[in-house]
């Protein structure tokens, strides 16, 4: 079969169609929650995308401003309710900064083993929903079977599977339990090799790579003036990492890791994965590179997980326990973006001197990677919608807030 | 660049409408006038010194107390606050803009007060300004699209308000 794409005015030669109004969603499966997008299409080819949200809001920043930062805690989990300890995290991490405290070595490695392994879950998430969106099932089994593995270690840590509110304000709520660095270390053994397999469904497969490659391709330059972060933005060629380029309270938690930025500024991945090269067909920026940067990075937390352990057991000390759960807040302000699994999760606090904030800010990476649909979507065919929004990993509690 | 470099970069431009400073804060930030804010915005992005490439977050803070002995006590004057974080990726800084507005316009209640749209420096600010006007409610003026984002377009005023009042009902349902 041929891999050269048919341009969409080429579909339709010849054929007479009507302007057509199609609603899609809020419950259409591919849009990975209640987002509803209203397609102005002209036979099969897409005019215009308007996306409609709202439909999860639930105003968590008032809530913020009604309850201290640790009870504002658990609700951060049901903002990107598919990575919650990320979300824990950069809380915690800018109500530290406001309070100026700093944590411990020891808590410090725990929060990235936890932060990473929840990254891996968040990209597993990704893969697998959107080789279904494109129509593959078996990923989707096979990704969900290797997430459902990191939240058993997430329920044998703190006995939640997804909001965990496992970071909090000040450290985390308990020390590992017995054995656990053990069975994480066995996690990552086991996963391994199951990443080649993923390779080989998605990332190599004929049809998938026909599906992403020169779909929804973003230049740098859009992705930057529409704020699209995280693999979004590095799929791009972008390479810009808060883990690396954060402000010094976050990127502080990676001192002493050996790691690199996943992104390919002159269109080429570093060599050293095993993994497979990337198809001429694709263009840098496109749906599959999204999805490759994701993957890669899998990997790569994957090693940062396996630093932290070391580090973790080599630290002498307790972990943090967290702040007092009414305590008064300095005045002032403080806002913290943190590199989350699906982009640059910012939170900002106000506070006037009491131990509940005069305002709570939460800013959404889906939200910004959300916004650049309707530019995304201009003139490409209806099938190739769910390609784009797929490729994105949109989730919708954390743009609805 | 450190942040008194950002400011004295635009203070040669702009001297009238930079209003105040604060380099030691946790953010530092620049308050400048909100009718200067594109003027401002376009010479911070395109300047290749600054060279301010992505708009973080656009945040809006209102500063009102509904209670009376409360607001007494309180150091400011009831207004709004617009804060713009931005970042440059080429030079890895960060600053603060802000920018005070009445929390009426004319004080006359029910009145929203206007600021000049910066979407057309960076088109993070379109979604982020729809979601300023939905949940603070501030108009701003040369935005292509501002609607509600994620309230029902119907929705009567601005939850994020201290004076906000719930409504008792919407369409049928009781809201409180």
């Amino acid at each position: 079969m041929s891999t050269e794409r048919m341009q969409p005015e080429t579909v339709e030669f010849d054929v007479r169609t009507d302007e057509m109004l199609i609603n899609m969603g809020p419950q259409h499966p591919s849009t990975h929650g209640v987002l509803r997008l209203v397609l102005r299409t002209d036979g099969e080819v897409v005019n215009e995308v308007t996306p409609h949200i709202g439909y999860l809001h639930r105003c968590a920043e008032k809530i913020g401003e009604n309850l201290t930062p640790r009870q504002f805690l658990p609700y951060t989990d049901r903002l990107d309710y598919l990575a919650g300890i990320s979300m824990n995290l950069g809380w915690a991490l800018t109500v530290e900064k406001l309070l100026g405290h700093k944590v411990s070595e020891k808590t410090r490695h725990l929060r990235v083993i936890v932060a990473e392994l929840s990254r891996i879950a968040s990209h597993l998430v990704a893969a697998g929903c959107y080789g279904l969106d494109l129509g593959s099932f078996t990923p989707f089994m096979w990704t969900f079977r290797e997430r459902e593995k990191i939240l058993d270690l997430y329920e044998d840590l703190c006995g939640a599977r997804l909001t965990c509110s496992y970071i909090t304000v000040g450290g985390v709520t308990a020390d590992v339990p017995d054995g656990w660095l053990k069975k994480c270390e066995e996690f990552l053994t086991q996963f391994e090799p199951v990443i080649d397999d993923l390779h080989a469904l998605l990332t190599n497969n004929a049809i998938f790579i026909q599906r992403t490659a020169g779909i929804g391709v973003m230049s740098k330059a859009t992705a930057l003036d529409y704020g699209c972060t995280g693999p979004v933005l590095r799929g791009s060629g972008v390479d810009w990492d808060l883990r690396r380029d954060g402000e010094p309270i976050y990127t502080e938690m990676y001192d002493g890791y050996t790691w690199r930025v996943i992104a390919a500024p002159e269109g080429k991945y570093p060599d050293d994965h095993p993994y497979p090269p990337v198809p001429p067909e694709t263009i840098l920026g496109d749906s599959w590179h999204r999805y490759f940067v994701r993957m890669l990075e899998v990997v790569q937390s994957m090693d940062l997980v396996r630093q932290g352990i070391e580090k973790y057991s080599m630290a002498a000390g307790d972990v943090d326990e967290p702040i007092p759960l009414k305590k008064k807040l300095p005045k002032g302000e403080a806002y913290l973006e943190t590199e989350a699994p699906k982009g640059q999760m910012g939170f900002g606090i106000v506070s006037d001197g009491s131990p509940v904030p005069w305002r709570v800010r939460v800013k959404s990476s889906s939200f910004c990677n959300l916004s650049v649909t309707p530019e995304l979507c201009q003139g490409v065919l209806v099938a190739d919608i769910p390609a784009i929004i797929g490729s994105l990993d949109l989730v919708l509690g954390e743009i609805d807030r | 660049m450190i942040p008194q470099a950002i400011y004295e970069k635009l203070l040669h431009p702009f001297r009238p409408w930079l209003l105040a400073q604060d380099f030691a804060a946790i953010d530092p930030w620049i308050e400048v006038r909100a009718d200067g804010l594109p003027e401002i915005c376009r010479v911070l992005r395109d300047d290749p010194d600054l060279a301010f490439d992505m708009l973080n977050c656009i945040t809006a803070v209102d500063y009102f107390e509904p209670d009376e002995k409360k607001a007494a006590a309180a150091e400011w004057q009831p207004h709004l606050e617009l804060q713009y974080h931005l970042t440059s990726t080429v030079h890895r800084h960060r600053i603060v803009l802000k920018s005070r507005l009445a929390r009426w316009q004319n004080n006359e209640i029910g009145q929203l007060p206007e600021a000049p749209s910066v979407s057309s420096v960076w088109s993070t600010a379109e979604w982020h300004e729809r979601e300023v006007f939905d949940l603070m409610g501030v108009l701003f003026v040369g935005h292509r699209d501002l609607r509600r984002i994620l309230c029902p377009e119907d929705w009567a005023g601005h939850p994020l308000r201290k004076d906000y009042q719930m409504p008792v009902e919407y369409h049928g349902i009781q809201a409180r």
